[in-house]
């Protein structure tokens, strides 16, 4: 099931974010990754090390690109200069698919650089899978849009935020990147059962999931990307695997980042909950062991 | 308007005003309203946040990114009008000038612009702090534009004085009156030896930070420099001012011929001299692969008649 049209039936396993701090290490260790995902803002440029760095890598990973300001929840049109760019950075990393988030940041051509939560509204819903298509459209690879951790709710939501993902992608036709950190983090911010989100949604168009740390402050979780994944997130992740299959997997971590070696070692973790479920669809694992 | 517009119309006012001196949202917003009341408005609460916190994180969120993104794009300047009066001036230039790019690149893309209409923030060090920003901005260009082909020694078999010599895009030459390249270097560096210096912070000490000292001490000096990439880092390097005029006349796509002749105007060298000079200059930027072969456009342009009737240089 997991690999499907949202991720051009491909297998990709488990990955790391490509991050500044370990471009030495892997462009002189070579170390065995099935794949990178990259921030695609980061290399969408017209020349310098990003990019030299960049084509070094694909001579011999795999990537995938991650946007994160793409705004298909924004109100204001497209910006052609940063389709026109990424466009061409899919043609350089043959990125088999693309991710962005399911937010806005931008408004009358201000940005926010952050990613805004969505109402849940059935206009948001109709204009923002507009968008959607639109770059999927442009772009000619298949597009996911990954939930984001949020920290607000509005009073004009008219929908949970799962019912709102899946109208959004089943009117866009598009695939979803399910970052199930970000659904715990949201679930202990906004009171709701994570697990009735993960298994709302529609497994067939979940292409890729996130995992990553979270940091927990008094009052609320916030989405830091800064430490190990915790065992809340892990059952989350096991009980989306259960649902989709193995399905292409990879590890934030952007902020106190630890050498290369701990990061992968964290996100191999994984393995232990698709083995699993490779051998035995049917059985849920559980996360003793990656404690 | 729709209704998704409106909110996020409402939202980004309230996330992008700035936050209060001790980190927290503004009881009041820009139009004097209650920001209580006008979360209230539109964010639900939940049983451990109001609406007002709610949108305070996100308020905070975005001032913490964009000021640490500006910091890190000019620390000379911070250093020069000192870390208080740096963080006024980054408030009241990003109230101004918000980004309008889709990255965080961009986000000083109008300071000097900014800083010409508002020189009360760098007063009385004006003329210093705006050569800063101009070396700061070009150091932020040069890293990540463009390269071009690079002109070869078979290319330069042909040149004659009505050759017009492409510069690589990453180039970039600043005039300056103050010697503000080396102080970016110390500054930079001493902030690495800080960073450093941080895991083991027990003995944090009071003393000036040696880059301010050092901007007491500078003297205006005129510099000419020219900002390039080099194997993808960026680099400075000081030029004479009949280089700098030569390499800033090609760069505007002028040929060799008024290249020279501008590079000679107000200059105490003599037409031999000069001649000797750039033939030296003409081997150290072709070393470094300054000249490319973006010219009509991708290739050195050369005027077969002035060929034929022009001396080889």
């Amino acid at each position: 099931m997991a690999a499907n049209r949202f991720n051009a039936f491909t297998d990709y396993g488990i990955g790391i974010g490509l991050r500044v701090p370990h471009y030495q290490h892997i462009l002189s260790q070579h170390p065995v990754v099935d794949w990178f995902e990259v921030i695609s803002e980061n290399y969408m440029v017209d020349g310098g090390r990003p990019l030299a760095v960049l084509d070094q890598i694909l001579e011999q990973y795999r990537i995938v690109q991650h946007g994160v300001s793409m705004y298909f929840g924004s109100a204001d049109r497209l910006n052609k200069e940063h389709l026109r760019r990424l466009k061409a950075l899919t043609r350089r990393t043959k990125t088999p698919w693309l991710t962005d988030h399911l937010c806005w940041g931008s408004v009358d051509g201000r940005y926010t650089h952050d990613l805004l939560p969505m109402p849940y509204t059935w206009e948001a819903a109709k204009i923002t899978a507009e968008k959607i298509r639109q770059v999927q459209d442009y772009l000619e690879i298949p597009v996911n849009v990954e939930n984001v951790s949020s920290y607000a709710e509005f009073h004009i939501s008219e929908m949970t935020e799962w019912q709102f993902l899946t109208e959004v992608v089943e009117r866009a036709d598009c695939g979803i990147l399910l970052d199930v950190n970000n659904i715990y983090v949201s679930s202990m911010n906004h009171n709701f059962n994570p697990q009735e989100y993960v298994d709302f949604v529609p497994a067939d168009r979940v292409a890729q999931i996130h995992i990553a740390g979270h940091s927990r402050f008094e009052k609320y979780l916030l989405d830091t990307h800064d430490h190990p994944v915790l065992d809340p997130v892990w059952d989350l992740y096991a009980r989306a695997i259960q649902r989709c299959g193995p399905t292409a997997t990879l590890l934030e971590w952007d902020d106190s980042i630890p050498s290369f070696e701990e990061v992968h070692a964290e996100a191999l973790k994984a393995n232990r909950f698709l083995s699993i479920v490779k051998s035995d669809g049917n059985t849920t694992p559980v996360c003793e062991g990656v404690r | 308007m729709n209704e998704l517009k409106q909110l996020q119309r409402r939202m980004a006012s309230a996330v992008m005003t700035p936050l209060t001196r001790n980190n927290g949202m503004k009881p009041r917003t820009a139009a004097g309203h209650s920001m209580r009341a006008e979360a209230q408005q539109f964010i639900k609460p939940n049983d451990r946040l109001s609406s007002f916190e709610r949108l305070e994180i996100y308020n905070q969120q975005y001032w913490f990114r964009v000021l640490d993104a500006f910091a890190d794009d000019f620390p000379g300047l911070r250093a020069i009008i000192g870390a208080r009066k740096f963080e006024q001036l980054s408030l009241a230039y990003l109230t101004e000038c918000p980004s309008r790019s889709y990255t965080l690149r961009n986000l000083g893309s109008r300071l000097l612009a900014w800083l010409r209409a508002h020189p009360e923030w760098i007063q009385p060090q004006e003329r210093l702090a705006m050569d800063m920003v101009r070396l700061e901005w070009a150091h932020v260009e040069a890293f990540d534009v463009a390269d071009e082909p690079v002109v070869g020694p078979e290319d330069l078999l042909e040149v004659t004085q009505a050759t017009l010599f492409a510069i690589q895009p990453h180039i970039r030459l600043l005039q300056l009156a103050y010697p503000v390249d080396d102080l970016l270097i110390d500054v930079k560096e001493d902030s690495d030896q800080h960073s450093n210096a941080a895991s083991n912070a027990g003995s944090y000490r009071r003393k000036p930070h040696p880059a301010v000292k050092k901007v007491e001490q500078l003297n205006p000096e005129r510099i000419y420099v020219v900002v390039y990439r080099h194997q993808y880092s960026v680099w400075y390097r000081r030029l004479t001012p009949e280089a700098f005029r030569m390499l800033r006349s090609m760069q505007q796509g002028n040929q060799l011929s008024v290249a020279l002749d501008y590079a000679l105007r107000g200059s105490r060298l003599h037409e031999s001299e000069l001649a000797e000079r750039v033939k030296e200059w003409f081997a150290e930027w072709s070393q470094m692969g300054w000249f490319c072969k973006t010219l009509d456009t991708m290739r050195l342009r050369v005027d077969d008649s002035s060929k034929r009737r022009q001396d080889k240089i």
